[in-house]
């Protein structure tokens, strides 16, 4: 078992390395390439935990399209970072305090973490055995049946923000030239070439 | 095989889900400008569903696995939240068109909202509930910001989503923590764990605390208030409706719900924080309205009261309180879309105004409108012969009998500083001299005036059938 351990202390060191590095960088588009290299690392340890479906989904969703789009955005809106940052030194203080207090009140809820003694046999869908069923087909199996109310609703969801996101920004521009094709593929040669015999020596008035 | 679920006991969610879709297809694919048609199907499909959901049995049904949940309590706060929602949607049609800012995608937001509401009420999980939160407030988000030229309005939008987002993740938290303890996520199931340890551990509290936390942010109870007046303002006035009644009552069905239902054993835990929020919810709504000068942001202050008000009734954690709280919800939604379409109404030579000093001496002017302003002001102060009187007897009734006294003393002190600037408006309406005179309101906007000002006065006296039914839903809550 000594490859695993070192293998999650190198994905775990390299995780949380990198996530330092997406808020310390100066230029937000280095941050975003050092947020992709902590998501492969996450993934990494998602492997490790024998969750190959959800390290999948991290490499394709976040890797592929999130952290892509991300960069796009960076690239093409210019993000004043100094501006952002102006206030950043001045709530920095009263920032960590209560984010302190609060990871201490965690730390006592965890120390005195007890767990229903019914949990066990209440477990809804508990992991089935790894050797009979990899977790991509067992996730398979309850999310059409067990979750498929919360699995459509999500798609709802989904569709809500599409709705919204074109209400809120679609705007008809007038004055807009956009390609008509039929009147293109209608467009005869009378119509637009006038062929006129110009007298030598004089021009066209 | 695994077979299909009974869709039966969701039938009018899925027919809102189908209908929403269906009238997006309408809007994208008719030429025409199509606000207007397709505001008018979508309560018609509310209607359909209110009547789907009525001619439903009552016994509890769940489906889904268990995820979804109907029963005589689920009936009642859905037909509720349709009725505000649809009667919302009609104020909203007439003011974008006088306004010109309509769109087809408005009414099917407000549907899909209106389905999300619905969805929250009938969850039995918290991901199912976690899943119908956001959905309506997605759908909600967007309204605020809908009038996109607007500073206001964005502004809107935008400190809506921010704090909504993090009172989400409050929420989640604390599902997780609940979770990490009873092992389930499924009411039932932790239901069952309550029950076994009904002294709660650390970890579990905290969970529901910031549970509690994030749906008193949702139901805008102080000290989660600060989006309410903002928002309000920022939004299109007949939104600003919208968001007082059909989200309100969604939230604290869901809110009774869950404190009742799974953490129904441990109500010695959360029943302190339930009467902390109601209490300064009550005493905020009453003493910060009095400095506001914008009839929205007194709206804003007065439905942060009327929700601690309603909050006593779940803090009171028996049936008869549950009884009350749906009972005041009832009451509220008429008096709030009442009051809003007066607002509505306040439009001087065709530009709307929201000073509640354009309202001076309409008493003389527009001596409708200030009738229909005064029956709805007095109701909301709880003074009978109107509604708000008994909506408050019961909920105070409630307290009394389950031995929080001091609770209903300090909400009826409450009310009296309430009742201080709702007297006011009607004082500016009659006695102060006039400036412009309003213009006359149209149609549908008259008409929902006039009914919810009838309405508010005629429930005082036919009360008996809708207090039963509010009884009978909260018992079919206790018996699950």
């Amino acid at each position: 078992m000594i490859v695993a351990s070192l293998a999650f202390y190198l994905f775990a060191f390299i995780a949380v390395v990198s996530a330092l590095n997406v808020i310390f960088q100066r230029n937000p588009v280095h941050s975003v390439l050092w947020l992709i290299l902590t998501f492969f690392n996450a993934a990494g340890l998602f492997v490790l935990l024998g969750a190959e479906f959800l390290a999948m989904l991290l490499v394709v969703v976040y890797v592929g399209a999130v952290a892509v789009l991300f960069l796009f955005v960076v690239m093409m809106l210019d993000i004043n970072i100094t501006m952002i940052r102006e206030g950043f030194m001045k709530y920095l203080p009263v920032g960590a305090f209560i984010g302190i207090v609060l990871l201490v009140e965690l730390a006592l809820v965890y120390g005195g973490w007890v767990m229903s003694p019914q949990a066990e046999a209440l477990r809804l869908a508990p992991t089935p055995d790894i050797t009979q069923i990899d977790n991509t087909e067992a996730l398979g199996r309850i999310m059409y049946t067990q979750y498929v109310y919360v699995f459509q609703a999500a798609g709802l969801v989904l569709l809500v923000a599409m709705i919204g996101s074109i209400v809120l920004t679609l705007r008809r521009r007038p004055g807009v030239r956009k390609q008509n094709i039929s009147t293109q593929v209608n467009r005869r040669k009378e119509d637009t070439v006038e062929v006129v015999k110009a007298p030598v020596g004089k021009g066209i008035a | 095989m695994t077979s299909l679920p009974d869709l039966v006991p969701a039938y009018p969610e899925l027919f809102l889900a189908a209908a929403g879709m269906l009238f997006l297809m309408i809007g994208v694919f008719r030429k025409t400008d199509s606000t207007g048609l397709l505001t008018w199907l979508s309560v018609l499909a509310m209607i359909v569903a209110a009547g789907l959901i009525w001619t439903a049995p009552q016994e509890q049904v769940k489906t889904f696995s268990g995820m979804f949940i109907t029963n005589g309590f689920t009936a009642f706060a859905k037909i509720l939240t349709l009725a505000g929602a649809a009667i919302s949607l009609l104020l909203i049609n007439s003011w974008v068109h006088k306004e010109q800012i309509a769109r087809f995608e408005l009414p099917i937001i407000v549907l899909f909202a209106t389905l999300g509401m619905l969805m929250m009420i009938s969850a039995n999980d918290f991901i199912a509930l976690y899943v119908g939160l956001e959905l309506q407030s997605l759908a909600l988000y967007v309204l605020a910001a809908y009038h996109r030229n607007n500073l206001r309005s964005t502004e809107a939008g935008v400190k809506y989503f921010v704090l909504g987002a993090l009172a989400s993740g409050l929420l989640l938290y604390g599902a997780s923590l609940i979770y990490g303890f009873g092992g389930t996520t499924s009411f039932d199931g932790l239901a069952t764990a309550m029950a076994a340890a009904p002294e709660g551990s650390v970890g579990v509290v905290i969970g529901i605390v910031f549970v509690i936390a994030g749906m008193a942010f949702k139901v805008s109870a102080v000290p989660f208030h600060m989006w309410t007046p903002d928002v309000y303002e920022g939004a299109p006035t007949p939104i600003t409706a919208f968001f007082s009644v059909a989200p309100k009552v969604a939230a604290l069905s869901l809110f009774l719900s869950v404190l009742a239902g799974p953490f129904a054993p441990l109500i010695g835990q959360w029943q302190q924080v339930v009467i902390f929020i109601s209490v300064i919810s009550m005493a905020w709504g009453a003493v910060a309205a009095i400095g506001q000068n914008n009839i929205k942001r007194l709206m804003a202050y007065s439905s942060i009261g009327h929700v601690g008000y309603a909050l006593i009734g779940l803090a009171v954690g028996t049936t008869e309180g549950a009884g009350g709280m749906l009972f005041y919800m009832l009451v509220y939604i008429f008096m709030n879309l009442g009051t809003f379409a007066v607002i509505l109404a306040m439009r001087v030579k065709g530009r709307a105004v929201e000073d509640i000093k354009d309202l001076a001496g309409i008493g003389k002017t527009n001596p409708g409108i200030a009738l229909a302003l005064a029956t709805l002001m007095f109701s909301m102060a709880g003074i009978p012969p109107l509604a708000g009187f008994l909506a408050k007897y019961f909920i105070f009734l409630a307290a009394i009998n389950s031995g929080l006294v001091g609770v209903a003393v300090f909400g009826l002190l409450a009310s009296v500083i309430g009742a201080f600037y709702y007297m006011r408006l009607i004082k500016i309406m009659y006695f102060d001299a006039s400036v412009d005179a309003l213009d006359k309101p149209d149609g549908i906007t008259g008409l929902v005036m006039f009914a919810c000002s009838v309405i508010v006065l005629v429930l005082f006296f036919v009360a008996g059938p809708f207090v039963n039914g509010a009884d009978a839903a909260a018992k079919a809550l206790f018996l699950s």
